[in-house]
């Protein structure tokens, strides 16, 4: 299992904690985590990446063993920390706003 | 025994406001998505427990929310809102071609002859329907496919629709208001879509009696009279009487005819109510003072204030922000951006806050449960 940590306002729209488990299949990505977290979660789809595109939304940023990982291409293998449930995938909102 | 609900959405979040129909004490719930900028509410005229609200913000992007209770518990539904096609592009502020983008829904129209029907009015401007509750949208093409369409401009809000009318009496025909595009008229059902501008001007406009680009704020219709149109313009009040095709403007007396909200007493379709704005510069009543102006017909206004703040008021009252109850005696509700909600239940006559402290109201909506 993948941990993922969301952001409050997620928490709030999904009506789970600060942090969920989900099985992935195959490579751990951000997109097989995302798809993976909307499929068991459908009210979360179009929060964090756009619909028609699957861009990730521009206030939101995805960290992991303390890196920023928001600019590594979807498909990319994450840190086996992740892959393996060591460290959680945290999709983090922006610091901003009033 | 009846009862009053008034559905607020606010800059952080969205509120329900209830009362029996002597509307004197008030139960305030919320805030509901709290944190969260909600645009609108409203509720279904057939089901009134079906009830919409439309949360968007930079962060989440566009959500739906739907109430199957009154608003005491809410769901997610669809909030996948493509447009038809391949968009194109309208006009930038600077007026350079900008592509179609869909921001967020800035009004629910509940349709008042299917509990499964409604339709949203979206940024940038495209009419959006669902016929199965929210949980799927359809683009009605139609409207954004105007001839005009690609010469539409934004106003200092985005390129909204904000303003949707269906006819109770004729489902074909409906109305729609776009900042900065104008206001159109369909008669099938929305599939196609003619300007209904003629006697609006502009005067920030090249040419100011041009087909498009007006800022129409809102538009209200009273459900006996639809054919008759009245319309808070960016300045100036305006009347049509034949359904858009002629506006002419009934600003008369008023301290300004700049401002956003306009409504139709609910027993009375000539009584309507503006909150007159000093200036687009200055987005706060005239001389400190929040005044309601009512008239029979327009031209010749009439100030309320008993109850509301006659100094050293500065706040505004957005497009969405009034509504009416249909109680015997009509109440009339709008909201400010500096978190008041007032009320009057006596046609405007006198005023008293609901509630003082909410943050910046975005949407008032009232519904009369019988």
């Amino acid at each position: 299992m993948v941990r993922v940590k969301l952001p409050y306002h997620l928490q709030q729209l999904a009506h789970v904690g600060s942090e969920i488990a989900v099985e992935v299949t195959g490579a751990v990505t951000q997109r097989s985590i995302l798809d993976a977290l909307e499929a068991k979660y459908p009210m979360l789809r179009g929060t964090i990446r756009e619909h028609e595109s699957g861009k990730r939304r521009a206030y939101l940023r995805f960290f992991a063993c303390q890196e920023d990982l928001s600019h590594e291409p979807p498909d990319a293998a994450l840190p086996e920390a992740v892959a393996k449930g060591e460290e959680p995938f945290m999709i983090v909102g922006a610091i901003a706003g009033g | 025994m009846s009862q009053v609900r008034v559905l607020v959405g606010t800059h952080k979040g969205a509120f329900v406001l209830t009362s029996d129909g002597k509307r004197k004490d008030w139960k305030v719930e919320g805030p509901h998505f709290g944190g969260l900028e909600i645009y609108h509410v409203k509720g279904s005229p057939i089901e009134p427990n079906r009830i919409y609200a439309s949360q968007a913000g930079d962060w989440f992007g566009q959500v739906v929310h739907r109430s199957d209770d009154g608003g005491v518990t809410w769901e997610a539904v669809g909030n996948d809102f493509k447009y038809h096609g391949t968009p194109g592009t309208h006009q930038w502020y600077d007026g350079t071609p900008h592509p179609w983008e869909f921001k967020r829904v800035w009004h629910f129209e509940p349709s008042p002859h299917d509990v499964d029907t409604v339709f949203a009015g979206v940024e940038d401007a495209a009419l959006f329907k669902s016929t199965d509750g929210g949980k799927t949208w359809a683009e009605l093409s139609g409207l954004r496919e105007h001839s005009t369409g690609s010469q539409w401009a934004p106003g200092a809000g985005g390129l909204c629709l904000h303003t949707i009318i269906l006819d109770p009496r004729n489902p074909e025909r409906m109305y729609t208001a776009i900042s900065a595009a104008g206001a159109f008229r369909s008669d099938d059902g929305g599939k196609t879509w003619k300007t209904i501008t003629k006697g609006l001007k502009s005067d920030f406009l090249p040419n100011p009696t041009a087909e498009v680009g007006h800022c129409v704020h809102h538009v209200a219709m009273h459900p006996s009279n639809p054919n008759v149109l009245f319309m808070q313009k960016h300045w100036d009040v305006m009347r049509s009487d034949d359904a858009g095709e002629n506006w002419r403007e009934v600003s008369g007396n008023l301290p300004s005819d700049f401002g956003f909200v306009i409504d139709v007493h609910a027993h009375d379709p000539q009584t309507i109510y503006v909150v007159p704005i000093k200036s687009d510069s200055e987005h706060y009543p005239p001389d400190g003072k929040l005044r309601v102006y009512r008239s029979k017909g327009g031209n010749e206004w009439e100030a309320l204030t008993k109850g509301l703040p006659q100094k050293d008021c500065y706040v505004n009252v957005l497009r969405d922000a009034m509504a009416v109850d249909t109680m015997d005696e009509c109440g009339i509700y709008f909201g400010t951006t500096g978190g008041q909600v007032y009320a009057s239940a006596d046609s405007g006559d006198t005023w008293n806050a609901i509630v003082r402290d909410l943050p910046a109201v975005k949407s008032v909506e009232v519904q009369t449960l019988k």
